[in-house]
């Protein structure tokens, strides 16, 4: 599954995106952002106000609680500015 | 319909004409754009990330919506990427139909759908001489959050 990071989020990572392959019992976001958090102090940086950051499964917006499924692309940001 | 991603500027007048060339019923065209504030000289530039696939997507959702809601005769949206100088151009949104209620309508709704929706994030960077301490990632309005559950609001009171 590929990770894609952006604006702050992407800063704070380090990475633009990784690939990475999920432990057992990761179903939705929520448990995805508690996973990513404890594989580094970069990742504790990302997601200290976890509930903030807004996340898409396979490029469409996707809540916290949502499953991941067979979800081959997941993006990380924060609140958008565009427009 | 069109939706264009791209780091080039536009011509507004010439995206007018694009959407309204040969067509026999269109009575209102409404063409927004969005701007590059300046802030009296405080901005060197705004650097605008974005995620490609997901910002194409993203619009063309929001304007599928305008189009099942509005009677459109077209509806084109250019959204920009990359460096934009203070005044430049971000963003146009072009709405045309046959009477002016709908292009006006759609062309708010598909803004501050956009504003809350579309994957864009600006980077500032401050003019020397400016507070650089200031400088960073624009952060997201709550007024634009409200605006686009005012849509929301007014569809399920069936307007």
């Amino acid at each position: 599954m590929k990770i894609r990071y952006f604006a702050w989020v992407r800063e704070r990572t380090g990475r633009a995106d990784e690939d990475v392959t999920l432990p057992e019992g990761i179903d939705t976001i929520a448990d995805l952002i508690g996973w990513l958090k404890t594989r580094g102090p970069e990742y504790e940086a990302a997601f200290e106000n976890g509930s903030f950051v807004r996340a898409a499964i396979d490029q469409i917006h996707a809540a916290h609680d949502t499953p991941l499924g067979g979800a081959r692309e997941i993006a990380f940001f924060p609140p958008m500015t565009g427009g | 319909m069109s939706v264009r991603i791209q780091p080039e500027d536009f011509d507004v007048g010439a995206e007018v004409a694009r959407l309204t060339k040969g067509a026999s019923d269109i009575g209102a065209v409404v063409a927004f754009t969005g701007l590059c504030r300046d802030e009296s000289g405080r901005l060197a530039a705004l650097e605008l990330e974005h995620y490609p696939g997901m910002a194409e997507a993203e619009i063309t959702r929001i304007t599928e919506q305008a189009e099942q809601r509005w009677p459109l005769k077209g509806l084109n949206v250019i959204h920009r990427h990359g460096r934009i100088a203070p005044g430049g151009n971000i963003v146009l949104v072009v709405a045309a139909s046959a009477h002016r209620q709908a292009a006006f309508e759609a062309a708010e709704f598909v803004m501050d759908y956009l504003k809350t929706q579309a994957p864009f994030w600006k980077k500032e960077h401050l003019a020397s001489g400016a507070a650089q301490e200031q400088a960073g990632w624009v952060e997201a309005r709550d007024e634009d959050d409200a605006a686009a559950q005012r849509w929301r609001a007014r569809h399920d009171a069936g307007q």
